[in-house]
């Protein structure tokens, strides 16, 4: 018998945000390749954006991941197309694992924002303007909070709320606790049968 | 919405149920593991006791890790053995095929699947590997996906995932001498965007796409993802069925290939199908591409002047800008006589057989230039066999390129393979990402395999087209 695995709904994050500017961030800039050698995901944290953030001796260079004020931040707020790319689930891994339980951005590569889904991490959008506001925001006030509505689909920081986009699949996956799909599917064992049985070139098992 | 597409079709085939969440459950045809992605999720199964669902319909290989020259046990390199060592322990638990380097079949996982035909028309596809789009060429539907999404696929081999729009790349037109299906697809990102098939999969048409054979139709496919697109594909033709036939599944048991031919036809788009967007690019008036820039959409044809940022749409000035100091090239300029120091031949976009000829008519009776270190690296251990059967391995050996084993190598610089420090490598690969080649400071320069080694003999970007009026002048 499959263990039964407890998900929680993730109705809104709330906490303090980090910026990280630039368009077309991609995942080997958020996780480079050598630290994929690894069989578990465990230690990845310690190297989220390492090439940004650290110079050929390993001295610190100017990157929001190294600053002390964001330390405790778990709102990542980005731009254009970020995690495009490779398709390594290692970088929102590297990402929740340093700390970072939703991101703001204008917009997402899919299987980016689909991997964070299946971590239940929000990835939610609005446009340049919207974006660049919360990061000077952001800039100006490392300790405010922000709050991501992931089931109103609003983004709340100082006195201010502005709209986002959630997509909507990613909205109710979140909201009703439904974003792990293994214990999902895995109940439609009939179905799956059936489909594949109308499918010419499959054979049975 | 779109309607009648092969898009369509095959999802409907393929669709299980929807989910409470609004997401379609696809059932999966075909599902290829390798090492990078898969063993957190063979470790998630474990914790949650739950089997592997049909290791009939899975695949592995070792691409991204395995060293290309000395491939014996234990492998040199501590991580690596260990990353190995565990996918042998995982598919030998599950009873899954694996084509580990003493079969004479591993190779790159997007080059092995169409060699030993388990690549077909109307399947749906899924790897751990966003180049998983490669697969389309057959007309399949094939997507790259993370780690926690290939747990629900050994478990349950479905899928969760929302259908998308469908946008017609047609390519119209003769492709020019020189110029191949490398050049169509560095086209179509550079005009439509690196973000511009976000939300859509890619149908690939037209008369420049269909004179392809099905290695220019990988080649294309597989850069789609570097375009936004999460799939791309295009419809199966007699050269798909061609290049099926000559395979392990189908060449002793023409009867199955028969038996399915019929399917592979009836999933192609019909003739009024119903499309959300419809591009159409004009084949005959693309040259040679390569990138100036850190993103696959900074191409340029070898003959026009490399962007002024400032000249860019506004989201992408700074991106160039960062771009062109970062690969020290100035506006205004062509990439023609940007210096390399090393030739890559090799990648899942290409190094199959054809790609390596296409070098090799290149290469051959010319020698690599001085201060170029050159390889080429075979996407599979059977391509490498064929072309060493035809002689290419010699043609490129006696020109001073280095002539290595199958795996994916200098792409993406999980191996022994990478640039040092601030190298520039004219590279036949997909992405020119910075870091991407193992070296933070080094610079690629994307381009087709014809170009890749008109830069190893001469030492620098150069216009293959030009390249034997150059050897006269001199």
């Amino acid at each position: 018998m499959a263990h039964e695995v407890e998900i929680p709904s993730v109705e809104h994050v709330s906490g303090t945000g980090i910026p990280v500017r630039g368009n077309d961030i991609d995942t080997d800039q958020i996780i480079p390749a050598r630290f994929m050698k690894v069989v578990t995901f465990d230690g990845l944290g310690e190297f989220a954006f390492f090439d940004l953030r650290f110079d050929d001796e390993d001295e610190e260079k100017d990157h929001p991941f190294n600053e002390t004020q964001y330390q405790d931040a778990n709102v990542l707020v980005v731009n254009a197309n970020f995690g495009c790319g490779s398709s390594r689930e290692h970088a929102p891994q590297a990402l929740m694992r340093w700390g970072i339980d939703a991101v703001v951005g204008e917009s997402f590569a899919e299987i980016f924002a689909g991997n964070c889904l299946a971590l239940g991490i929000p990835t939610v959008t609005a446009d340049q303007a919207t974006i660049e506001a919360i990061q000077d925001w952001v800039v100006a006030n490392p300790d405010g909070d922000i709050d991501v509505d992931v089931a109103a689909e609003t983004v709340t920081y100082g006195d201010t709320t502005v709209d986002v986009d959630v997509d909507e699949a990613q909205r109710k996956a979140l909201v009703e606790g439904i974003w792990d799909t293994t214990a999902l599917m895995k109940a439609n064992e009939n179905a799956i049968a059936e489909t594949a049985a109308n499918l010419p070139y499959v054979g049975s098992d | 919405m779109s309607r009648g597409t092969l898009y369509d079709k095959v999802w409907d085939r393929h669709k299980v149920t929807t989910l409470p969440n609004g997401q379609d459950q696809l059932f999966v045809g075909l599902h290829l593991i390798h090492e990078v992605t898969s063993p957190q999720a063979f470790g998630m199964l474990r914790e949650r006791d739950i089997e592997v669902a049909r290791p009939d319909l899975t695949h592995a290989t070792v691409d991204h890790i395995v060293p290309t020259d000395d491939q014996s046990r234990p492998l040199g390199d501590d991580a690596a053995e260990e990353m190995m060592a565990e996918l042998e322990a995982n598919v030998r638990e599950a009873g899954i095929q694996f084509d580990d380097p003493t079969t004479g079949n591993q190779g790159i996982v997007h080059v092995i699947g169409p060699e030993q035909g388990i690549t077909q028309p109307g399947t749906t596809i899924v790897c751990g590997d966003s180049h998983t789009s490669t697969h389309g060429a057959f007309g399949a539907l094939a997507f790259g996906i993370g780690t926690s999404q290939i747990r629900d696929v050994l478990a349950t081999q479905t899928v969760a995932m929302e259908k998308k729009q469908v946008r017609k790349i047609e390519v119209t037109g003769e492709l020019g001498e020189g110029v191949g299906a490398k050049d169509v697809v560095l086209t179509i990102i550079r005009e439509l965007g690196t973000d511009g098939g976000v939300g859509y999969v890619y149908e690939y048409a037209g008369e420049a796409i269909e004179s392809l054979g099905m290695e220019g139709r990988m080649s294309i496919c597989n850069m789609s993802i570097e375009g936004g697109a999460r799939a791309g594909y295009v419809n199966p033709d007699e050269t798909t069925y061609e290049w099926l036939r000559d395979t392990d599944e189908f060449r002793d048991d023409p009867e199955k290939f028969e038996r399915l031919k019929p399917y592979w036809e009836s999933i192609a788009s019909d003739a009024d199908a119903e499309y959300d967007d419809v591009v159409t690019i004009d084949g005959s008036a693309i040259e040679p591409v390569v990138t100036w820039g850190t993103t696959p959409g900074q191409g340029i044809g070898i003959t026009e002047p490399i962007p002024d940022p400032e000249s860019l749409p506004a989201d992408k000035v700074e991106t160039a800008r960062r771009a062109q100091e970062h690969m020290r090239v100035s506006p205004g300029e062509t990439m023609e006589g940007y210096d390399v120091d090393v030739a890559f031949l090799g990648s899942c976009t290409n190094a199959r057989l054809a790609d390596l000829r296409d070098a090799a008519e290149v290469v051959e009776g010319r020698e690599v230039h001085d201060s170029v270190r050159a390889m080429v690296v075979p996407g599979s251990q059977r391509v490498k066999a064929a072309a060493e059967a035809e002689g290419l391995d010699e043609v490129f050996r006696e020109a001073g390129f280095d002539w290595r084993g199958a795996g994916c190598s200098m792409c993406l610089g999980m191996n022994a393979d990478q640039l040092e420090g601030d190298e520039a490598c004219a590279s036949s690969s997909n992405r020119n990402f910075v870091g991407r080649q193992g070296s933070k400071d080094g610079r690629t320069v994307l381009m087709s395999p014809k170009m890749v080694a008109a830069a190893a003999v001469t030492g620098e970007v150069t216009d293959v087209r030009e390249l034997p009026k150059r050897e006269v002048e001199a």
